[in-house]
């Protein structure tokens, strides 16, 4: 293999496409590299980036969960609503988390303890909690009283909005987690060799139930953070996310079959997803135009690992 | 008779690993010829080359005079070479025409006729000697009618040489009798067969000729098998004489360790009682399907259990799943060990440290520091064959696994029972002794030891006591001063009057 071969498709290839990505864009689209675009650029990744943090243990376990998308818009709503009607904050918040964390555990139980296939159960519920949502609020948007709510995304912490913060917050838990925990090992375990892991000790059953409890609370987070940047719950808010995530997470090498996962792939996906929208308006490029672009970045992204995959093949 | 199949110079490399070196030999048409070697001798990677699915970096291949050169699979299979593999390469919703047929359906405009295609692979099936009914489903069938699909298929595409690699592994032994004959057949219609196994006494029955390889070199080429001798063999294979594998000390039993009353569950309907004493080894033999493994699984908790309760030192373990057995102490090496035993893509030490880390993680942090330790106290002490702890386990070779998942267990703490099921299945004969010796210190220890293996010597070799099993239930609990292969043999048999028609090399002792 060629050097360059090597660099491209060796573990660190993905952070070194990114970074000769970067540098070009910076270099040719103007007002790319601002202070304001910047955070513009990562103000609209908080929802796909905080969400991919626990799809990536989804993915990482050799499961799927669709319904990411709704949970946010549902628990946004709940969150927006039961603050308006109880007055506090707080409660909404409390409120949000824990439909979040409901609908997560409700996935994760049909799938661990009843065996029902993963992409067939969060499909259901994907659009069984869009109906929720929808039916809470008659399907019209709900408007936030407190304006305190608003603060939640407007407010900044040393020049830098708080759901950025929020963001790269969970970037490092969920990174220590990966990489640091029993939990995080046991994931990747069960994504390597399920039954193995089983015989070897580890809770399966009980350890997927949690990474949906887990992915269902920080969409619930999401949720919330994005009710607060739009102003108001909105039933059908983040549609399309399920992908959106899911894709962030494959460009950043999580291996859809399981078993492989890196937080900086992830954050790497993530940004690439948001570089690539945020370039394509800058330039003004029609918006039709950039599903095509998205589209073909995933497929490239795919090919790329799967190339990286063979040259590991042949090293192993 | 002429050479047909020729190795010349056979060399290849893969980085930090010599596979094979300078390996040529050659197999006259019609015979059948085996090829021995320790796992990791270079067998696998011969195969590959044979097979086309890699290209060796110097040497070539010959067959029937003509050099080949092709460069993959689908060149290979159209000089006439067809390796069959243990993992079966079938469709399992197909039947078995279909299967035979796949990628050539015989048929106009894409529509299939179907008449054809079961009334040629009748005739083909019958023509070797295959009762198989082309229209079954592959999936309703055997792992031996599968196997014998797979050589129908290369009979089916004409092939010339016809490679298996561990054919007989996961067979049973009337299973095994129908592929030797049939090999037969293969042998006396002209074909050349490579057969790859880690048994001698198939080798003797089945080749004409043999290969012995060691360390990816020739180690061996015997032209008559007739002229060399088992021992020969084995020391050819690991370079040194190894004059009893099992190396069997007797030892003290204390007390009861662990005590099975009365468990069942769905695949193991009637129910079973047995008891365990420290330091005792006890092995489980029967045909395969006697019910060995699914009663194991059930005193781990690998399945749920029916009824019956399982207690190590007197103590009930209070449910039944595998993190449950393990706090009581007992652990299970799975049978199959790619399926249940290894995590595929994590390395030695995550495999090592999956269960025991929790023991030094507190509050689930991981401390790379004493895994890395672990591992390599483990790694020295089971004398595991690696470059680095860091080695993705899935390179490692069959009995290096196995000493990882040992670790696995012995780096747990308060093991008192361990369960190996088939602990050496497709392992080379230096890595056994290991294991064996690995086991006897273990009991030594006071620890109690269930066994189960396929191989009756290995068995009646290694342990102090067999639970013959024989349909789901206990046919005979015999002490190690009363072992007697033919009785052992008898109690597993279904029908007890085949007794007196067991083929011989059944109950020789290596």
């Amino acid at each position: 293999m060629t050097s360059l071969k090597k660099l491209l498709l060796g573990e660190q290839g993905l952070v070194v496409i990114f970074a000769i990505a970067f540098a070009i864009v910076a270099a040719t689209v103007p007002n790319f590299l601002t202070e304001r675009n910047m955070l513009g650029l990562l103000q609209s990744v908080v929802t796909i980036g905080i969400v991919a943090c626990t799809m990536m243990f989804c993915l990482a376990s050799r499961d799927f969960d669709l319904s990411v998308g709704s949970t946010v818009a549902f628990s946004g709503m709940i969150a927006v609503m039961a603050s308006n009607a109880t007055g506090s904050i707080v409660v909404g918040l409390i409120a949000a988390l824990l439909c979040g964390g409901a609908v997560g555990l409700v996935n994760g139980v049909v799938i661990a303890r009843f065996r029902i296939n993963a992409l067939i159960t969060t499909l259901a519920t994907m659009q069984i909690v869009r109906g929720l949502a929808l039916i809470a609020s008659d399907g019209r948007a709900v408007g936030i009283n407190d304006p305190g709510f608003y603060q939640l995304a407007l407010s900044k912490f040393l020049g830098i909005p708080t759901p950025i913060w929020v963001m790269a917050i969970f970037f490092v838990i969920f990174g220590f987690v990966l990489n640091r925990t029993v939990f995080g090992k046991n994931t990747l375990a069960i994504g390597g060799n399920p039954e193995a892991s089983r015989l070897a000790g580890v809770n399966v059953s009980r350890m997927r139930i949690w990474i949906f409890a887990l992915q269902g609370l920080v969409c619930a987070v999401a949720g919330v953070l994005l009710a607060s940047r739009i102003t108001s719950g909105q039933p059908n808010a983040a549609t399309g996310l399920e992908l959106s995530v899911i894709s962030a997470c494959v460009l950043g090498g999580v291996s859809l079959a399981g078993g492989r996962a890196a937080m900086t792939g992830v954050i790497v996906g993530v940004l690439i997803m948001g570089i690539a929208e945020n370039v394509m308006n800058l330039l003004n490029i029609q918006a039709f135009y950039q599903y095509v672009v998205r589209g073909l970045i995933l497929l490239l992204a795919v090919l790329l690992d799967n190339l990286r995959s063979a040259a590991a093949g042949r090293r192993g | 008779m002429q050479d047909f199949l020729e190795f010349k110079a056979i060399s290849k490399g893969y980085p930090g690993v010599q596979a094979l070196a300078d390996v040529s030999f050659s197999v006259k048409k019609g015979a059948v010829h085996g090829l021995m070697g320790e796992n990791g001798a270079g067998k696998s990677t011969l195969i590959r080359v044979l097979s086309g699915d890699q290209s060796a970096d110097t040497g070539e291949i010959s067959i029937d005079g003509s050099t080949q050169h092709y460069r993959s699979v689908r060149d290979a299979f159209d000089a006439g070479v067809i390796v069959i593999h243990q993992e079966l390469q079938l469709v399992p919703e197909l039947t078995v025409a279909e299967n035979l047929w796949l990628g050539r359906f015989p048929g106009k405009a894409g529509v299939i006729d179907r008449s054809r295609l079961t009334n040629v692979v009748r005739e083909k099936l019958s023509e070797i000697g295959i009762e198989i009914e082309p229209s079954a489903k592959v999936a309703s069938l055997s792992i031996g009618e599968r196997q014998m699909v797979e050589i129908a298929k290369a009979v089916m595409a004409d092939a010339r040489v016809i490679a298996l690699d561990e054919p007989t592994s996961s067979l049973s032994s009337r299973e095994s009798e129908i592929l030797y004959s049939l090999i037969e057949r293969l042998r006396s219609q002209g074909k050349v067969i490579l057969y790859v196994s880690h048994r001698l006494d198939e080798i003797f029955r089945l080749c004409d000729s043999l290969t012995v390889l060691r360390d990816g070199k020739l180690a061996a080429h015997h032209a008559d098998i007739t002229a060399v001798t088992r021992e020969q063999i084995i020391s050819e294979m690991v370079g040194r004489e190894i004059s009893n594998i099992w190396g069997y000390r007797p030892r003290e039993f204390g007390d009861v360790r662990l005590e099975v009353k009365e468990i069942a569950g769905s695949k193991l309907r009637t129910p079973m009682s047995f008891t365990l004493r420290q330091g005792e080894i006890l092995g489980f033999f029967g045909l395969i399907g006697a019910g060995r493994s699914e009663m194991t699984r059930l005193v781990y908790g690998a399945d749920s259990r029916s009824q019956g309760t399982v207690s190590v030192d007197g103590v009930q373990v209070t449910a039944d799943s595998p993190p449950h057995a393990i706090r009581a102490g007992i652990v299970l090496c799975p049978e199959d060990r790619k399926l249940d035993g290894i995590v595929q893509g994590r390395n030695i030490e995550e495999n090592m440290a999956i269960s025991s880390r929790r023991h030094f993680s507190p509050f689930g942090i991981l401390q790379p520091k004493k895994e890395a330790e672990l591992a390599e106290q483990f790694i020295a002490k089971l004398r595991v064959r690696t470059p680095s702890r860091k080695q993705d386990i899935v390179n490692l070779s069959g009995g290096n696994q196995q000493k990882v998942i040992l670790g696995r267990w012995l780096s747990e703490q308060g093991v008192k029972v361990l369960i190996i099921d088939e602990p050496t299945r497709g392992i080379d004969v230096g890595a056994k002794s290991e294991i064996y010796e690995i086991l006897y210190e273990l009991a030594a220890q006071g620890m109690a030891i269930v066994v189960i293996s396929s191989e009756l010597p290995e068995v009646m070799g290694i342990t102090d006591r067999i639970v013959v099993m024989c349909q789901g239930r206990v046919a005979a609990d015999i002490e190690r001063d009363d072992f007697d292969e033919r009785r052992i043999l008898a109690a597993a048999l279904p029908d007890v009057a085949n007794a007196s028609q067991l083929p011989n090399q059944q109950v020789q002792s290596r």
